[in-house]
């Protein structure tokens, strides 16, 4: 067939792009709410600092490590469409029958963004101490070295898509990113917080939020841009983005509930800290899911996500682990019982739904693949970064206040 | 003269400032205090983590009076104040030397 540009399918990819560069921007409020007043400036200027590196690096090789010629289904080759260009090809191909098609360059801004917030993701987990040069180095590196090789793995028909070998055992699912976002991004985050160590006096003195009007706020917009990463990931103006739509909002709403069940029998409350963690737990799990679900099936999913997340954020003072803001909680936890319930309930290949168990085995493999992966590759960069350039700025200034010591700013008038 | 010092539940100020205001108090001064005393704190849980808060948020009242006025407007403030639960706050009197009207100058009595 002769090619055509399917407008409707690239406006939609578009305004799918610009959702999905919102939430971090969303994600700086989220999370900067839950820091104490003297380092919310910090916290989101980790992740507009996420913005700025992975934004530049995504045209440069970020895209051609991710879809480029394939190095042994591991990671594309850097150097295939270094900036757009080399073998890069301006036209994808939507539909072979009818030949529609949008830009690639469409494609590139929408993975862009996904790459973004992956990174800004991590910087939950390393609130209030971190050495901002530092950060932005470890953007870099950890989206060159972790991120693009788990998209290329995932999605440019690497070694853990529907082209790699473990699709003889069944095709794996990762609708939108619950290995390469979540479970990545978790995991890295529990590398950083080892490595880098606990803050002073944590968990002893009080490292309360110390806005949560603006978690709420943040977590609002994080739900709506997710609009764009679930529903735009269909790639389509069509039936899958609709369902991945509701899928979105019907696993949030269960896991919302989830949430504050968990909060109401164990501490006697529902909050709203509970309430907006509850969000972002039922985002993250029905994000690989949200093409392979029913919104009924979602409910269960994200209530099951909300719950375990719940019980989760808890395990980093039994364990002794400063991750600041629930990266392993809410991200790695949320992330894993996306990835892997989806052998149980996906609606054509779950083990609920007559599929047998090949669809469970072949989820549980990809997420440990990514565990694994993610994990050996944060803790080289880590502990790289901790012998060259040191991860800590002084005790001193941790205590005055980074957003002062590290910005020479304060976000407050009249307070520490 | 002297200086009426209330430190209260702050739902309780609207109450003890209409019953100033009904008593001919003219003007008072109001600010936002946090402390403690028998009722101590209280704890707030954030993602599992309890965190005792022992400064609780109080309002405290200033009201200059005539030596003549202490005792019926100090009983005004505790009844007006009163709720009978722990944590109901304090008031107290201390001698003020002078007071001098920004406006006119006057000092003394006449300031009031």
């Amino acid at each position: 067939m002769e090619p055509f540009l399917d407008t409707g399918v690239t406006a939609w990819m578009l305004v799918s792009a610009s959702f999905v560069l919102l939430m971090t921007p969303g994600l700086a409020l989220f999370y900067g709410g839950m820091t104490r007043s003297k380092s919310i400036l910090n916290m989101m200027m980790m992740c507009f600092g996420a913005m700025a590196v992975v934004g530049c690096i995504y045209v440069l090789w970020g895209w051609s490590m991710s879809y480029g010629e394939s190095l042994g289904g591991i990671v594309g080759n850097p150097f295939d469409q270094f900036g757009l260009g080399g073998s890069f090809d301006p036209v994808s191909i939507l539909n072979e029958e009818t030949g529609a098609y949008m830009p690639t360059i469409v494609d590139v801004g929408f993975q862009a963004t996904f790459a973004i917030i992956t990174v800004a993701l991590i910087a939950g987990s390393i609130a209030d101490r971190t050495k901002y040069a530092t950060w932005l180095v470890f953007a870099g590196l950890w989206a060159t070295l972790s991120y693009f090789p788990m998209s290329h793995m995932v999605w440019g028909d690497g070694l853990l898509s529907g082209a790699g070998p473990f699709a003889s055992i069944a095709e794996p699912i990762d609708f939108a990113g619950g290995t390469v976002v979540h479970i990545n991004a978790g995991v890295a985050g529990l590398v950083l917080a080892l490595v880098i160590g606990k803050r002073k006096g944590w968990p002893g003195e009080a490292f309360k939020p110390h806005n949560l009007p603006l978690v709420m706020l943040g977590a609002a917009l994080l739900w709506f841009g997710w609009f764009g990463f679930n529903a735009g990931s269909a790639y389509g103006a069509d039936e899958v983005a609709g369902l991945a739509w509701v899928n979105t909002t019907t696993a949030t709403g269960g896991a919302i509930l989830g949430w504050l069940l968990v909060e109401k029998l164990k501490y006697g409350k529902a909050t709203s800290l509970g309430a907006a963690s509850g969000v972002v737990a039922g985002l993250v799990a029905i994000t690989p899911a949200a093409g392979a679900l029913t919104p009924v099936t979602s409910i269960v999913l994200g209530a099951l996500a909300g719950v375990a997340s719940a019980f989760a954020v808890s395990l980093k003072t039994r364990f002794g682990y400063d991750d600041s803001l629930d990266v392993v909680g809410v991200h790695l936890v949320s992330g894993l019982v996306g990835t892997v319930l989806i052998g149980l309930l996906a609606t054509d290949t779950g083990l609920f739904f007559g599929g047998g168990i090949g669809q469970l085995v072949v989820q549980i493999i990809i997420a440990v693949i990514a565990i694994v992966f993610s994990g050996v590759v944060t803790l080289v960069i880590a502990l790289v970064l901790k012998a060259t350039m040191g991860w800590r700025i002084p005790e001193e200034d941790e205590v005055t206040g980074i957003d002062q010591t590290a910005h020479a700013e304060r976000a407050y008038e009249g307070i520490a | 003269m002297k200086l009426i010092t209330a430190v209260i539940q702050p739902h309780k100020l609207d109450d003890v400032k209409a019953a100033l205001e009904a008593a001919g108090v003219r003007g008072l001064t109001v600010s936002e205090a946090s402390g403690y005393g028998r009722q101590k704190g209280h704890t707030e849980v954030y993602r599992g983590a309890e965190y005792t808060v022992d400064l609780v948020p109080k309002v405290r009242v200033e009201v200059l009076v005539n030596d003549e006025d202490v005792t019926t407007l100090t009983g005004v403030v505790v009844n007006a104040a009163q709720t009978g639960k722990i944590g109901d706050g304090k008031v107290w009197v201390t001698s003020v030397d002078d007071v001098i009207r920004v406006r006119t100058g006057a000092s003394g009595p006449d300031a009031l």
